[in-house]
């Protein structure tokens, strides 16, 4: 009986102090012990968790750096594909903005029928202008006929096979066109350069000629169709001593960026050569 | 058996100076890709089809252009001849035979061009041809003969590998 007393007095003195204890602590008496014993734990366990994960992300990256490059790879790939076909759509919206007005050109001039052409070349030679077109006697496309864009006169046809052409700019060297000054109600012929240039010749002393003034092709000759836009006039040179006055010309058309041009299929030329006088000895 | 190499290289190289080479002018001269491509291909060793290789390039490029094939067949033969002549005498120092032969090959091409022009009627002054066309394009061919001399040096090398290996 005695021995039972004294373990429960133990027993309730332990509880007691144990109690105590915990008051004390919960009080706040503890403080000073209590923040030793949690910081102490914190930074263990600090220690231990950043050395883990440490561990897991050595573990778990690789299969994260590859399935990344893997996804980087792919979205790469794709926005090379969006590039690709951006510069694809732009391409395409620049030949519909010339088609278009092209269409347009075709529809103002309904007398003519058209057959859009291709730039796919130049002359090799640069002695030469002349541009090589995609359509060809396939195509309905003969020497002689006209090259014309929505700004005006291009050229004439000057060989054909069957699935491509050789046009010769109104630019090159030997190229002459009659043309007719619109204001000044007179005729003239316009030549080529090796520059590139174009000029007004055989304009009569007596013509009135402006700076501004519209060229359009006479159609003497039978060359080209009459009143295709070339141009404007520049400036006159008119000298006393000579025949004729002579003009520079600003082309309408930029044969420097020629992309789509319109053969003009209903017109023949008309070989003249032998109705030109010749002189007899 | 590899010199039909000659023939995709060829067209290939007379559609790039149509559709891209022609249209990078210097004032209103261009560089010719054609005959900078035989001159470099006649200047390397062991090569003894030059002159089929020039023929063949001027069967294409006239194909394309208004100038007659005579003209030049003319031309790139004198291309080839010159590079003959240099090969075996500047042999130490190559760019400075193909640099050589790109300068004369130009001058005798437009040469050639020049007079037929002239003969069939074209207005060309003389003063304007030269200043405006023949020495741009002559700049614009010695500055493409240096990455050609060494393309066509390792064409060379694929076509004859026993000289490679000698």
């Amino acid at each position: 009986m005695k021995d039972l007393f004294s373990r429960t007095l133990q027993t309730t003195i332990i509880f007691l102090v144990i109690g105590g204890i915990l008051a004390l602590s919960f009080g706040g008496f503890f403080s000073s012990i209590t923040n030793r014993f949690t910081g102490g734990f914190v930074s263990t366990q600090e220690w231990f968790a950043t050395r883990y994960q440490a561990i897991q992300e050595f573990l778990a990256a690789p299969r994260d750096i590859v399935s990344l490059r893997t996804r980087n790879t792919e979205l790469q790939k794709q926005v090379s594909d969006l590039q690709a076909q951006v510069i694809n759509l732009q391409q395409r919206v620049n030949e519909t903005e010339i088609l278009a007005a092209l269409v347009d050109f075709s529809r103002t001039n309904p007398e003519n029928s058209y057959k859009a052409a291709s730039v796919i070349g130049r002359d090799p030679s640069p002695f030469l202008h002349y541009i090589i077109i995609n359509r060809g006697s396939n195509d309905g496309i003969l020497r002689g006929m006209p090259v014309v864009t929505s700004e005006g006169l291009v050229g004439r046809v000057d060989a054909v096979i069957a699935d491509a052409a050789r046009v010769q700019l109104i630019t090159d060297p030997a190229s002459s066109v009659n043309v007719h000054l619109k204001n000044a109600d007179t005729d003239a012929m316009l030549v080529g350069s090796v520059t590139g240039d174009i000029s007004l010749d055989l304009i009569s002393q007596d013509a009135t000629i402006q700076p501004g003034d519209l060229i359009l092709t006479s159609g003497l000759g039978g060359g080209f169709p009459p009143d295709l836009i070339i141009g404007q006039v520049v400036n006159v040179q008119k000298r006393a001593a000579e025949l004729f006055q002579r003009s520079t010309v600003q082309p309408a058309v930029d044969f420097s960026r020629l992309q789509i041009v319109l053969v003009i299929i209903n017109f023949r030329a008309v070989d003249i050569a032998p109705l030109v006088p010749t002189t007899t000895p | 058996m590899r010199n039909i190499i000659a023939l995709p290289l060829l067209g290939l190289a007379v559609i790039l100076q149509s559709a891209i080479v022609s249209q990078f002018s210097l004032l209103a001269g261009y560089a010719d890709l054609v005959l900078v491509l035989l001159a470099a291909w006649a200047l390397q060793d062991g090569v003894t089809t030059a002159f089929h290789w020039a023929f063949l390039a001027s069967i294409m490029v006239s194909f394309s252009s208004h100038l007659p094939w005579f003209i030049y067949m003319a031309g790139y033969f004198s291309v080839v001849l010159f590079a003959l002549l240099l090969q075996r005498r500047v042999w130490q120092a190559p760019l400075l035979a193909m640099f050589s032969v790109a300068f004369l090959g130009t001058l005798v091409m437009h040469l050639l061009s020049y007079g037929y022009l002239r003969i069939v009627g074209d207005p060309l002054p003389f003063r304007d041809t030269m200043g405006l066309i023949t020495l741009p394009s002559l700049l614009l061919n010695l500055l493409l003969s240096i990455p050609l001399y060494g393309f066509m040096r390792d064409v060379a090398r694929w076509v004859f590998p026993s000289l490679e290996e000698a």
